[in-house]
């Protein structure tokens, strides 16, 4: 339990810190590099909660393939800092007391309601193994695991047709 | 044995983390940024009832969430490609017309 709950508060304070400093850096190029760290963070935190896959998965597609899209695009963009919009002045104080809404309302589920009460088991081999994943997908979720081979072609068809030149 | 509840509450503190800085930054990357960290969000929480309650759809519908968050990367990130060649600024405050 106390080994458990000190890689636990390290890592969560890691988590929420990289989270932080994704928001506040001014150069978005830091900004992807603070999220690459908490992805990393949050595949560890998988491992932990017995899905060896899905932490795998973690790196490889968001750490790997999305933070490297993303900091594609800002090269190419430009990494400019953008002034401080004067359009709604309002908006910056709304959108804190928004966040502190959301927050109070999880707050009250979790520790008032106690939404989510349980334990994590101690980990098994087998569950969450990327056999246990596969045999999953090819039989009870075959359809939705082709839908989504759908849904990835549109988004790369989706992509090459947005960024196209048009042709004079 | 770590109560779910931990996960359940760090899924909450970047969740709205993401949630803020979708309201409070005006650079649309950052915007998208924040919304995959509400999906990251969204993802260690399903993680953590899949291992509570030992249900493996749980970890299935995360991989479905990743899927999804990397089509619509990749489409969004086409999309300010698009508008930064004809606006030649990625300011969100500029993005008021669909007309290019």
């Amino acid at each position: 339990m106390t080994a458990d709950l000190i890689v636990f508060s390290v890592l969560a304070l890691a988590a929420i810190a990289t989270a932080l400093g994704m928001l506040l850096s001014k150069n978005a190029v830091y900004s992807a590099l603070f999220l690459v760290l908490n992805f990393g963070t949050v595949a560890i935190f998988y491992i932990l909660l017995n899905a060896p896959f899905i932490a795998m998965s973690q790196i490889s597609v968001y750490a790997g393939a999305i933070m490297v899209l993303f900091l594609f695009v800002i090269m190419l963009l430009g990494t400019d800092v953008l002034p401080v919009s004067k359009a709604l002045p309002w908006q910056r104080p709304l959108a804190f007391i928004l966040a502190l809404v959301l927050a109070g309302e999880s707050v009250y589920l979790l520790f008032i309601r106690k939404a989510a009460s349980g334990e994590i088991p101690q980990p098994v081999e087998t569950f969450g193994s990327p056999k246990e994943i596969g045999l999953a997908l090819f039989s009870q979720y075959l359809l939705p695991f082709e839908i989504t081979s759908i849904l990835l072609l549109v988004a790369m068809v989706g992509a090459i047709v947005l960024t196209q030149k048009e042709k004079k | 044995m770590m109560p779910v509840m931990f996960y359940v509450a760090l899924s909450a503190v970047l969740f709205t983390i993401g949630a803020l800085g979708v309201l409070i930054r005006r650079n649309p990357l950052i915007i998208f940024m924040s919304v995959e960290l509400m999906l990251n969000a969204a993802n260690l929480a399903f993680a953590a009832f899949a291992s509570s309650y030992g249900k493996l759809e749980g970890q299935i519908f995360v991989f479905f969430v990743m899927t999804v968050a990397a089509a619509e990367v990749a489409v969004g990130l086409a999309l300010l490609v698009a508008i930064f060649r004809t606006k030649h600024s990625i300011n969100i405050d500029e993005m008021n017309s669909l007309k290019g």
